[in-house]
C-alpha cells in the first residue's frame, strides 16, 4: 500500500499506488519490464542522468516554460487564472519531457530503436523528435481515424524521420494503438524499448513517466509561489486521458493545501463512470461492459480518447486527494475560442478541457469569485485549427 | 520479491489435464491441441466436437476480449466476430458445456474477463461447463494468486506460460506454479502462422525440462503438420490456433476443421 502520508511517493515492489497499478502483462515482457524497473531505478538515482536530462530540457526543449497570468480571462471570469505553459515547450506540449527521459532510457538499456502509440500525436512527434536527437530508429502506431483528424502530425513523424504505421483494430484510435505498440513491443523487445507516452500500462510506467513530468509541477509551484508572494494557487487543474501532465502537475502540489481536479473528456470519463478492471498491463478504471470488454471513448480531442486513466490516478480518487470531472464537446470548443478570444493562446484540445471546467464553474460554489486556479495548459492548438474550422464551419458541433 | 508473488507452491494431485496428458504421453503419443475461438461462427460447437474426433488429445477454446494483447490478426479477427455475433463468456461456457468433448478443454481468455466475472465465479462456472484448465496470457506470475488461489480451490488447472525471454529463475517459479501443462511460447511475439519455429522453440523446451517433468507443449507460430512434427521432436507436444481459426474464418466449418485437425494427428504419429 501507498503510505498516504506519502504521497505520490514511489509505489511498492509491485508497482501498486494503493489497490491500482501492477503489471499485467504476457511472461514474453515480463523480463522487458523488471529489465526498465532496474534501469530507470538506476538512473533515477544517478545524478549524471539528472544533469544530462535537465540540460536537454533546458537547451533544447526549452524550459523552464512559463506561467503566465490571463488578465482578461481572469477579470472575465472574477477567478484568478494562471497558465502553466507547456504549449511553448519544444514539439508544443509536455510530452517532450517524458521522450527525453526514454530515449536517454533507451540508450542506457544498450537499445537501438523506439515504438510509441499516439492519439492526438503530440506523443508520437516528441516521440519522433527525441529518436531524431539521439539517433533511434522510431515507429509510432497511431490508430487510422487518428490519422486522418491529425493528418499534419503524421506528416511532422515522417519528416522526422518516423515510421507510422496506421492501426486498422478495433476503434482505430488510442486504444488500439496501444494494444498494436504491444504486440509489436513483443516481438522486437531484445532490442526495441516501448516509449509509452502516458502515466499508463505496466509498472514501471506510471511511476516512472510521473517522475518525468514532475518537472511541471515542480517548476509551476515555484513559479507560483513567486506570483502569489509564497501562496499556493487554490485549484490546481489539468485535463486527462491516461495522465500524464495531471501527474506531473499534481506531483508538484500534493504537498500544499491546493484542490487538484483532474478533467477528463465526458466520452471518456473513466473516473466518472468508469469501474476497476484491467487493461494494457495495468488495474486502474475502465469503460466497460457487464462481460469485461472495453468500450470505446468518443470525444473531440483524439489524445483524450482513450477508455481508462492512469492507476495513480484511480487512487488519487480512491482517497480523496484529487477531484476528477469532465467537459462535453461544445463546452470544449468554446472554450478553445474563449481563451483565443482572450488571452491570445490557441490551446489544444485535450488542454481545452482544463479551461472549459474552469469556465463553467467559475464564481459557483465550486469555483468561489476571487479564488486562484493554476491550468496546466498541455499543449498549444495549431494541430488542432483544422479540425475546428471544419466544426465551426458546419455550425455545430462534432 | 513481494508478497503478491509468494504464491504458495503446494502440489496437489495432478488434475484432468494433466492426468490425460500424462497418460498419453507415458503412451507414447505426441499431444496435439487446437485451439478455436468460442463463438466465431454458429457452428462452432460442432467444429470443437470435430477437431476432437479427428485427434486432439485436449482442446483450447478462447472466449473473445475486445483488446487481445497477445494475438495476432487472425486470432483477432475471430474474437471480433464472436462479439459481433453478440457472445458473452457465460455463453461459451455453457456451448462447451453442452458439446460432444470426450478430452479435457482448457478455456484461454484475458484477466479482465475473468476479473469481472469475479475469480470464484469464474472458475465455479468453468468446473460446471466441464472445463479443467484455464490459460489467462496478461495475468503475469506476479498478478497471479488472487485468481489461482479460487482456481485450485475449485479444481481449475492454471496453465502458465514460457517465454523464450523468461530468465531462469522464472522459468523454476512457472514451473513450479504451473499446472495441466506448460505452455513453451515458441518465439517472442504474438500468435499467428509463421515460416519456421524450430530453434528458438527447441531452446525454450529444454530449459522447462530442467524445471518439470510436467508435459510441455509448444504454440504461438506453429502452423503446419511439418513443423508440428519438428516441435515434438522435443515438445510432448503442440498447440495450434491461427492456422484452424483461419481456415474456419475462410468457411472450412466442422470438416474443414476436422480435415486439418487431421493431418496434424497424422504428422505427430
Amino acid at each position: 500500500m501507498t503510505d498516504p502520508m506519502s504521497l505520490m511517493a514511489e509505489p511498492g515492489a509491485d508497482g501498486r499506488f494503493g489497490d491500482f497499478g501492477g503489471r499485467f502483462v504476457p511472461e514474453s515482457l515480463m523480463p522487458a519490464c523488471l529489465d526498465l524497473e532496474q534501469a530507470f531505478k538506476e538512473a533515477w538515482d544517478d545524478p549524471a542522468f539528472h544533469e544530462e536530462l535537465n540540460g536537454l530540457l533546458r537547451d533544447y526543449g526549452g524550459r523552464p516554460t512559463p506561467v503566465t497570468e490571463c488578465h482578461r480571462l481572469s477579470a472575465r471570469l472574477g477567478v484568478r487564472v494562471l497558465l502553466k505553459r507547456e504549449d511553448l515547450a519544444h514539439t508544443g506540449s509536455h510530452k517532450l519531457n517524458n521522450v527525453v527521459g526514454q530515449a536517454l532510457l533507451t540508450r542506457r538499456m544498450g537499445k537501438r530503436r523506439i515504438i510509441a502509440e499516439t492519439g492526438a500525436g503530440q506523443h508520437g512527434v516528441a516521440a519522433a523528435t527525441a529518436a531524431a536527437l539521439f539517433g533511434l530508429e522510431c515507429t509510432v502506431f497511431m490508430g487510422e481515424v487518428d490519422t486522418k483528424r491529425q493528418e499534419l502530425n503524421v506528416f511532422r513523424m515522417e519528416l522526422l524521420g518516423a515510421e507510422v504505421r496506421p492501426v486498422l483494430s478495433g476503434s482505430r484510435t488510442l486504444k488500439d494503438a496501444v494494444n498494436e505498440a504491444m504486440r509489436e513491443w513483443v516481438a522486437t523487445v531484445e532490442h526495441t524499448h516501448y516509449c509509452l507516452g502516458s502515466v499508463m500500462g505496466p509498472h514501471p510506467f506510471p511511476y516512472m513517466v510521473r517522475q518525468l513530468q514532475r518537472v511541471v509541477g515542480e517548476e509551476a509551484r515555484a513559479q507560483c509561489g513567486e506570483i502569489l508572494a509564497g501562496a499556493d494557487p487554490d485549484v490546481v487543474v489539468a485535463c486527462i486521458g491516461g495522465g500524464s501532465n495531471a501527474a506531473g502537475t499534481f506531483a508538484g502540489f500534493v504537498d500544499t493545501r491546493a484542490r487538484l481536479v483532474g478533467v477528463e473528456a465526458a466520452g471518456g470519463a473513466a473516473i466518472t463512470n468508469g469501474i476497476p478492471g484491467v487493461l494494457h498491463g495495468m488495474y486502474s478504471r475502465l469503460l466497460q461492459d457487464e462481460a469485461g470488454q472495453i468500450e470505446e471513448a468518443e470525444s473531440i480531442s483524439a489524445g483524450l480518447d482513450y477508455p481508462g486513466l492512469g492507476p495513480e490516478h484511480a487512487h488519487l480518487a480512491a482517497i480523496g486527494r484529487a477531484e476528477y470531472t469532465m467537459a462535453n464537446d461544445a463546452e470544449v470548443l468554446e472554450a478553445f475560442q474563449l481563451l483565443s478570444h482572450t488571452e491570445g493562446i490557441i490551446p489544444a484540445l485535450e488542454s481545452a478541457h482544463a479551461v472549459a471546467w474552469v469556465a463553467r464553474v467559475a464564481g459557483t460554489d465550486v469555483l468561489p469569485k476571487g479564488s486562484t486556479v493554476l491550468i496546466t495548459l498541455s499543449g498549444r492548438g495549431d494541430k488542432d485549427v483544422a479540425q475546428v474550422r471544419e466544426i465551426l464551419g458546419r455550425g455545430g458541433q462534432s | 520479491m513481494t508478497t503478491r508473488a509468494a504464491v504458495p507452491v503446494v502440489r496437489a494431485e495432478p488434475g484432468t489435464m494433466e492426468a490425460a496428458l500424462r497418460a498419453q504421453r507415458a503412451a507414447g503419443r505426441k499431444l496435439l491441441i487446437p485451439y478455436l475461438m468460442g463463438g466465431m461462427t454458429g457452428d462452432w460447437g460442432q467444429a470443437l466436437a470435430a477437431v476432437v474426433a479427428a485427434g486432439a488429445d485436449a482442446v483450447e477454446v478462447g472466449i473473445p476480449f475486445s483488446d487481445p494483447m497477445m494475438d495476432g490478426p487472425v486470432i483477432q479477427e475471430a474474437a471480433l466476430r464472436s462479439l459481433q455475433r453478440g457472445t458473452v463468456p457465460d455463453q461459451v461456457l455453457d456451448d462447451i458445456g453442452r458439446a460432444e468433448v470426450t478430452v479435457p478443454v482448457a478455456v484461454m481468455t484475458y484477466y479482465n474477463i475473468v476479473f469481472r466475472a469475479g475469480h470464484r465465479r469464474m472458475a465455479h462456472s468453468m468446473v460446471a461447463a466441464g472445463v479443467s484448465a484455464a490459460i489467462i496470457p496478461d495475468l503475469s506470475l506476479e498478478e497471479l494468486s488472487p485468481w489461482a488461489t479460487e482456481a485450485d480451490a475449485a479444481g481449475v488447472e492454471t496453465v502458465l506460460l514460457v517465454a523464450p525471454s523468461s530468465p531462469e529463475e522464472r522459468v523454476e517459479r512457472i514451473c513450479a506454479r504451473a499446472r495441466g501443462f506448460v505452455y513453451a511460447v515458441a518465439r517472442m511475439g504474438v500468435t499467428g502462422e509463421r515460416a519456421d519455429v524450430g530453434e528458438e522453440a527447441r531452446r525454450v523446451v529444454e530449459r522447462v525440462r530442467r524445471h518439470t517433468d510436467m508435459p510441455v507443449c509448444v504454440g504461438v507460430g506453429v502452423s503446419t503438420p511439418e513443423q508440428a512434427a519438428e516441435v515434438c521432436e522435443v515438445a510432448d507436444g503442440v498447440v495450434v490456433g491461427s492456422a484452424l481459426v483461419r481456415r474456419l474464418l475462410a468457411g472450412a466449418g466442422p470438416e474443414g476443421a476436422a480435415e486439418f485437425v487431421g493431418s496434424l494427428r497424422r504428422a505427430l504419429d
